[in-house]
C-alpha cells in the first residue's frame, strides 16, 4: 500500500518540477535551450535522485535486516549457522503471514517481533530520504535555473547515460548466465572426470541418489549426445540447405516481383510456426511414415528416429536459409549481372558464376546461423527422436541430443548437487561454446563479405 | 540551377574550342575506307507507356569512333543499349524499328542474344569487375564462350588482352589478387580489356570516363585511340572535349531523337541543327 503511494508522491514530484521549469522557461526570451529540455532536465533532477535511493530497497533485505535480526537471534539461542538462512526464512514467512504452521518458540516470536520492527524502521527511513532527494533535487535545480543554462546538453547526456545502462543490461544478463554456467559445470567437474565427460562413449545419467535405491552408477560420456547432436543437425541440413538454396535463388533471381511479394512471406511463415508443433508434426506424421515406408524396403526403422526429427527440423529452418540468402543473392549490385550479360552470358551462368560467387560469403553465413540453430532445437528431438543415448551414424534408429537431454534431466525433482543434475549445466556449457563459436565464424565471414563492396 | 548549368557548359565549350585544332595536329584523321558495320532504321524504344526514343537512324562505320553526345535522359545511352539488346533485361522495355549488324537484323527470332552480345561488347558508366582475381575476370568471357584451346592458350589471351589494355605492366605481378583492388582508372581499363578478351567487332561505352579522374580518363581515351584501330567503338559521353578528342563521328540526341549525326569536326565546328549549335555552345539547360 505504501509503496504505491510512494511511486504516486515521487511521480507527482517529478510532473510538477518538469512543469515548473518548463513554465519558467518558457516565459524568459534568450534562452540556450527550447523549454521543454528546461522541462525535461526539471523533472530528471527529481526523478534520477529518487530512483537511485530506491533501489536501497533492493539490497536492504540482504544488507540491513537480515544480519540485524540474526545477530538478536544468535544471541537469545543456539543457532547453527548452517541453519540460520533456513531459520530467517521462517521468519519472515511468520511475518508475513505465509506460514501457517502455529509456533509458540518464543525465540521466535522475538525475532519476528524484530523483523516487522527492523523493517518498519528501514522502510521509513529509505522513504525518509526519498523525498528529501527529491525535494533537494527540486530546489536545487530551481535555484540553479538560467536563461543560459545548457539544459538540452544535460537532458541528452542523461539520455545517452539512460540508452548505454540499458545496453549494459543485455551485456550483463549474459555475462551472469555464462558464469552461472561455468560455475555448475565446475562443480560437476569435480566429480566427475573432465576428461571422462568429453571422450567417455557411455551416456547413463540416472544414479542412485539413496542407498537402498536400484540405480546405475551413472555414466557420463558425452559423445553419444554430440554423436547423434550432429546426426540430426547434418540431416537437416542436407534438406535445407539444397531446398532453401533453391528457392532463395528462384525468388531473388527468376520470380516476377509480384510473386516474390507473396511468396517470401508465406515461406517465412514456416519460422513462425512454434517448434513444439514441428515436434508432434514429426512424431505422429513423419516418424510413423518412416516406419512404413523402411518396413516396405525391409528395414527396419525404430519408431523414434534421426531421420525424422532430422526431416522436420531441415523444413523447420528453410526459412532461415532461403530468407537470408535470398536477401543476400538480390544484395548483388545489378552491375555485376550486367557485365557477365554483356560478355554473353546466359542467366544462368551469370547466376553460377558470377552472383553466387559474389553473394558467397553471406550465404556461408546464413548457412551457419540456421545450423547454429539447427544444433539448438530441442521439441522436435525430444519428441521424435527417442531418449536413448544411442551412438549410430544410422538415421533410421533413435539417437538423442544434448538439448533433448538437459530437457530430460532438469524435468522433474532434483536435488541440486547430484551430477546428474550438474551434467545438464557441463551440457549447456558445451552446447554455448559450440553455437558461440559458429556465431563468431559467421560474423567474420559477414565482415569479410562487407568490405567487397564497401 | 539552370543558369548555374549553363555558366558551366560555357566555360566547357571554350575548352572544346581550343582543343578541336590540337586534336587535328596530333591525331591525324583515320583512314576514309568507311563501311556500315552497325545500322539503325527508324527505332523506337517505350519504357511502359513513355517513349524514350523517336525514330532513330543512324549508320555506324567500321574501325572508327562514333561518339553519341546530349544532356541527361536524352536517350543515348538507351540507344546504345539496343545494340547489344541489354534492354532485353528490362520486362517492360518495347523495341520497334530495325538494328542491323552486318546486314543481319539483331532482334530477328533466329537470333541468339548469346551470340550476338558475344560479337557486340560493352563497357559500363561504373568500372564492374567481378569479385575475382584479375586473371579470371579476363579469363571469364573466353571461358564461358569455349575460345581458349587449352591452358595456354587462356593465359596468351589474358596477357594479349591485359596488353592491349594497356594494364599488363602495372598487374603483371598479382593477376591471382582480387581485381577489387585496383583503382578506380586500372579497373575500368580491366573491363575493357574483359570486354576485348573474346574479340568482339563491336565495343559500347558506356560514359566509361565519368566516374574517373583526369589522368585515368587519359588512359582510357589512349587506350580507345588504340583500339579503333581493330575494333568499331561506340561511345556515349557527357563531355564534350571528350567527343571531340576520341571520336570521328558524333551524334547528337535530345529528347528521345537523333537531331544531327555527322563528322566530328563538322559537329563541333559547323553543326547544322539549331539545337546542337545550342548544345555545344551550352546553351542549353
Amino acid at each position: 500500500m505504501s509503496s504505491l503511494l510512494t511511486f504516486v508522491v515521487a511521480l507527482s514530484l517529478t510532473l510538477m518540477s518538469g512543469l515548473r521549469g518548463w513554465h519558467r522557461a518558457k516565459s524568459k526570451s534568450n534562452l540556450h535551450s527550447r523549454p521543454i529540455y528546461h522541462g525535461l532536465n526539471h523533472g530528471l533532477w527529481v526523478a534520477l535522485p529518487m530512483l537511485a535511493i530506491s533501489s536501497l530497497w533492493l539490497i536492504s533485505d540482504s544488507m540491513i535486516i537480515k544480519p540485524s535480526v540474526l545477530s538478536e537471534l544468535t544471541q537469545n539461542s543456539k543457532v547453527l549457522l548452517k541453519d540460520t538462512d533456513f531459520r530467517y526464512l521462517e521468519i519472515t514467512q511468520i511475518a508475513n503471514g505465509l506460514l501457517l504452521t502455529h509456533t509458540d518458540d518464543a525465540n521466535t516470536l522475538q525475532a519476528v517481533q524484530s523483523y516487522l520492527q527492523t523493517k518498519e524502521n528501514t522502510d521509513t527511513f529509505i522513504l525518509t530520504m526519498l523525498l528529501v532527494s527529491g525535494l533537494l533535487g527540486f530546489r536545487g535545480v530551481n535555484r540553479r535555473f538560467k536563461e543560459s543554462t545548457p539544459a538540452r546538453e544535460q537532458v541528452e547526456r542523461i539520455v545517452k547515460i539512460v540508452l548505454a545502462a540499458s545496453s549494459a543490461v543485455a551485456v550483463l544478463t549474459t555475462a551472469g548466465i555464462v558464469m552461472a554456467l561455468l560455475f555448475e559445470t565446475l562443480r560437476f567437474f569435480q566429480q566427475v572426470p573432465f576428461t571422462d565427460f568429453l571422450f567417455g562413449t557411455h551416456w547413463s545419467p540416472q544414479m542412485a541418489i539413496r542407498a537402498d535405491q536400484a540405480g546405475s552408477s551413472g555414466a557420463f560420456g558425452a559423445i553419444p549426445l554430440f554423436v547423434g547432436t550432429l546426426l540430426i543437425a547434418s540431416i537437416a541440413m542436407l534438406i535445407a540447405v539444397p531446398v532453401g538454396l533453391y528457392s532463395a535463388i528462384y525468388l531473388a533471381e527468376y520470380a516476377q516481383p509480384k510473386l516474390r511479394a507473396y511468396a517470401k512471406p508465406a515461406l517465412e511463415i514456416l519460422a513462425g510456426i512454434p517448434t513444439v508443433v514441428y515436434g508432434f508434426f514429426a512424431a505422429l506424421t513423419v516418424a510413423p511414415m518412416i516406419v512404413d515406408i523402411c518396413r516396405a524396403a525391409g528395414l527396419s526403422a525404430s519408431s523414434e528416429s534421426a531421420l525424422a526429427a532430422g526431416l522436420v527440423m531441415g523444413i523447420m529452418i528453410i526459412p532461415f536459409v532461403s530468407s537470408l540468402s535470398e536477401d543476400v543473392i538480390s544484395a548483388v549490385p545489378q552491375s555485376l549481372r550486367d557485365g557477365s550479360l554483356a560478355m554473353g552470358a546466359t542467366k544462368a551462368e551469370t547466376i553460377r558464376k558470377v552472383v553466387l560467387p559474389s553473394a558467397l560469403p553471406g550465404i556461408v553465413s546464413a548457412l551457419l546461423l540456421a545450423f547454429s540453430r539447427a544444433i539448438g532445437e530441442t521439441m522436435i528431438v525430444v519428441m521424435a527422436a527417442g531418449l536413448a543415448a544411442n551412438m549410430t551414424a544410422n538415421p533410421l534408429e533413435s539417437v538423442t541430443t544434448i538439448t533433448a537431454q538437459i530437457v530430460t534431466i532438469l524435468v522433474g525433482d532434483q536435488s541440486f548437487d547430484s551430477p546428474k543434475t550438474l551434467s545438464a549445466f557441463a551440457l549447456g556449457l558445451t552446447l554455448f561454446c559450440f553455437t558461440l563459436l559458429l556465431n563468431i565464424l559467421a560474423l567474420r565471414v559477414v565482415r569479410k563479405y562487407r568490405e567487397q563492396y564497401a | 540551377m539552370p543558369n548555374n548549368n549553363a555558366s558551366a557548359s560555357n566555360n566547357m565549350n571554350e575548352s572544346t574550342r581550343a582543343s578541336i585544332p590540337s586534336l587535328q595536329t596530333t591525331r591525324k584523321s583515320a583512314t576514309n575506307s568507311t563501311q556500315t558495320i552497325v545500322r539503325a532504321d527508324n527505332v523506337n524504344v517505350f519504357y511502359g507507356n513513355t517513349q524514350a526514343l523517336h525514330d532513330v537512324s543512324i549508320d555506324i562505320q567500321e574501325q572508327q569512333i562514333t561518339a553519341l553526345i546530349g544532356p541527361s535522359g536524352c536517350g543515348k545511352s538507351t540507344f546504345l543499349r539496343c545494340i547489344n539488346r541489354m534492354n532485353d533485361v528490362i520486362d517492360e522495355c518495347k523495341i520497334t524499328g530495325q538494328i542491323t549488324l552486318n546486314k543481319e537484323d539483331i532482334y530477328a527470332p533466329s537470333i541468339d542474344v548469346v551470340s550476338l552480345r558475344r560479337k557486340v561488347g560493352m563497357v559500363f558508366q561504373k568500372p564492374n569487375p567481378f569479385p575475382k582475381s584479375i586473371f579470371d575476370n579476363i579469363a571469364y568471357g573466353p571461358r564461358i564462350h569455349g575460345i581458349a584451346e587449352d591452358k595456354d592458350d587462356l593465359e596468351e589471351i589474358v596477357v594479349n588482352s591485359l596488353n592491349k589494355a594497356g594494364l599488363f605492366s602495372e598487374v603483371k605481378d598479382r593477376l591471382h589478387n582480387s581485381a577489387l583492388g585496383l583503382s578506380g582508372g586500372q579497373q575500368q581499363r580491366l573491363c575493357i580489356a574483359r570486354a576485348i578478351a573474346i574479340n568482339p567487332e563491336v565495343l559500347l561505352m558506356d560514359e566509361p570516363c565519368s566516374a574517373l579522374d583526369p589522368i585515368a580518363t587519359n588512359h582510357v581515351e589512349d587506350l580507345m585511340w588504340e583500339l579503333k584501330e581493330n575494333y568499331t567503338i561506340i561511345i556515349v559521353t557527357h563531355s564534350m572535349q571528350q567527343a571531340a578528342r576520341v571520336s570521328q563521328r558524333t551524334g547528337f540526341f535530345h529528347m528521345g531523337s537523333l537531331v544531327e549525326v555527322g563528322q566530328t569536326e563538322q559537329i563541333f565546328q559547323n553543326p547544322v541543327d539549331k539545337r546542337t549549335h545550342d548544345y555545344i555552345t551550352g546553351r542549353f539547360g
